[in-house]
């Protein structure tokens, strides 16, 4: 079967420094992927290499189109000072169908209330998103993407600060996308989480430190090899030499 | 008596119909672009502005004296290639928008007024600084007019991508390309609206119609819409009661709408339903949910 993304010596980073340091694999259609590793791992940077806000310094990410893809950022990335409704931000998740010009109907706004209610937010339409609890927010975030209905989902740190019943909640949007075949990326921290509900893992610590089943991946060693490699950001680190790596590889 | 004050004014001269027509159109489009400028912290990116487009209006002015054609064409001119290149630097680098924009701003301020200096007096000099509202001749009116509609125009085009880039500019970029260009046109527009209000107002006190309006409308709502709206409005009741004012005793027209905008800011602050200072002091028994 045909990945749906592709991942060859990929390499993201900023300054010419290296986040993600020649990551090869592939992401199957279908697939529901934990990434996990240690902070600074380079999850973020990844998944915002996935999504087109940042070029690869080397390497490709081939499959779908940045644009296919359903992207969660991290809550604060969101100036939630500004003054927008629940309604009217979710609504932003049909952009592909309406783009700059294209109205609203009758149809999309029962979309959007859809969207809204299978969040458990139903009532707090015209709340401004700036009186949202945390966990409000990021049910507001789920209902975004759920509107984008796109093939692949990415999405960062989904549950960091979440409660139990909000992490449940949402923990079951994303088992239902599972279920209607779509490919689900997120960053992660509770290794429970990952064990229970997450059939595949990518442990990255600058580098892939293991990529397959779960319970494979999250062994012991793997664990602490992942806390010994995301050593600091070196300012005067050499540049990378492709020869050196294929000799350390042989 | 108070039909004496405040319509025989404008019913007895015609440039005073004209100074206030002026003042609307001017509200108009200064009222949306101050609320945007609030909502994404450029308050101060504006001021900034209003230094850049001396130079162009500098030279306007030494190219065919007091030609408030000439000038406004010299600073859009001005206005566009500072806001442009300071954005496309602060784009294509890491250094931040106000940081590029003080930098370049500063370098423009310093040629405009260099210019001046050199080649006028100091009369030019505070009608530049000043402008005058009460000279409006034909062509200057068009021109007024035609800009807050060219501007409410754009705005309409690329109100929604501003809006999700003020929110969520991660989301707009992962969604579209609409972002960047949408920035651009609308730092453009703050360039015809300061140019707009320069005619008017003068440089110093251009950006006051933008800003003040956008921070009373901020005390009085908590959405985007109602929002400029507002500000639009308190612009409108700004400009007509400083014509009034200036009319009936000498302070320069001017200075009198921003200080009567000023006052309405000010009585925002205390009064204002959303974190006004006294409905904070005094917010009633909490509720029960």
């Amino acid at each position: 079967m045909m990945a749906q993304l592709q991942f060859r010596d990929l390499t993201l980073g900023y300054d010419r420094h290296p986040a993600v340091h020649h990551l090869s694999g592939d992401v199957a259609p279908g697939a529901l992927l934990a990434v996990v590793g240690p902070n600074g791992a380079g999850k973020s940077t990844l998944f915002r290499g996935i999504v087109g806000l940042l070029k690869p310094l080397a390497g490709t990410i081939a499959g779908l189109k940045p644009r296919e893809i359903a992207y969660l950022p991290q809550i604060a990335d969101i100036d939630r000072s500004f003054p927008i409704s629940v309604f009217d931000f979710v609504s932003t998740g049909l952009w592909r169908t309406t783009g700059i010009f294209g109205g609203i109907g009758a149809a999309a706004r029962q979309k959007i209330a859809q969207a809204i209610a299978a969040v458990g937010l139903t009532g707090f339409e015209s709340r401004g998103i700036g009186t949202l609890s945390g966990g409000q927010m990021q049910r507001v975030l789920f209902a975004r993407v759920l509107l984008q209905d796109a093939r692949v989902i990415v999405l960062d740190e989904p549950f960091n600060a979440m409660d139990s019943k909000t992490s449940a909640d949402l923990l079951r949007l994303i088992e239902h996308w599972h279920g209607e075949q779509r490919t689900v990326l997120a960053a992660l921290h509770d290794m429970d989480m990952v064990r229970a509900h997450f059939p595949q893992t990518l442990l990255l610590a600058r580098e892939a430190v293991a990529w397959g089943p779960t319970a494979e991946v999250l062994t012991a060693d793997n664990l602490l090899q992942a806390r010994r490699m995301c050593e600091a950001f070196d300012d005067t680190a050499a540049t990378c030499q492709p020869q050196q790596r294929s000799a350390r590889a042989a | 008596m108070i039909r004496q004050a405040l319509i025989d004014p404008f019913s007895d001269f015609e440039f005073m119909r004209r100074a206030l027509a002026a003042v609307i159109a001017l509200s108009l489009g200064s009222g949306p672009i101050g609320v945007f400028l609030m909502l994404r912290r450029m308050s101060l990116v504006g001021d900034a502005m209003a230094h850049a487009i001396l130079p162009g209006a500098a030279i306007g002015f030494l190219l065919s004296g007091l030609n408030l054609f000439a000038m406004t064409t010299g600073g859009l001119i001005a206005g566009f290639a500072v806001a442009l290149l300071s954005g496309l630097v602060s784009r294509s680098t890491g250094l931040k928008e106000d940081a590029s924009l003080a930098t370049f701003y500063l370098a423009s301020l310093a040629i405009g007024v260099t210019i001046v200096s050199v080649k006028g007096t100091n009369i030019d000099l505070l009608h530049v600084l000043f402008g005058n509202i009460l000279a409006m001749d034909d062509p200057t009116l068009l021109m007024v007019a035609g800009n807050a509609t060219i501007t409410l125009l754009v705005l309409a085009v690329i109100y929604r991508p501003l809006v999700i880039e003020s929110v969520d500019p991660l989301f707009l970029r992962t969604v579209s390309r609409a972002g960047a260009p949408a920035h651009l046109i609308f730092l453009g527009l703050i360039v015809v609206n300061l140019v707009n209000g320069f005619q008017a107002l003068g440089t110093l006190l251009a950006v006051g119609l933008m800003i003040l309006p956008a921070g009373i409308a901020r005390f009085w709502s908590r959405d985007v819409t109602p929002m400029i709206c507002i500000a639009v409005a308190s612009a409108i009741v700004s400009g007509y009661i400083g014509l009034v004012l200036s009319f009936q005793t000498r302070i320069p027209s001017g200075p009198a709408i921003i200080l009567v905008a000023s006052l309405l800011y000010l009585g925002s602050v205390l009064f204002g339903r959303v974190g006004g200072v006294l409905p904070q002091l005094f917010p009633g028994r909490h509720l029960e949910a």
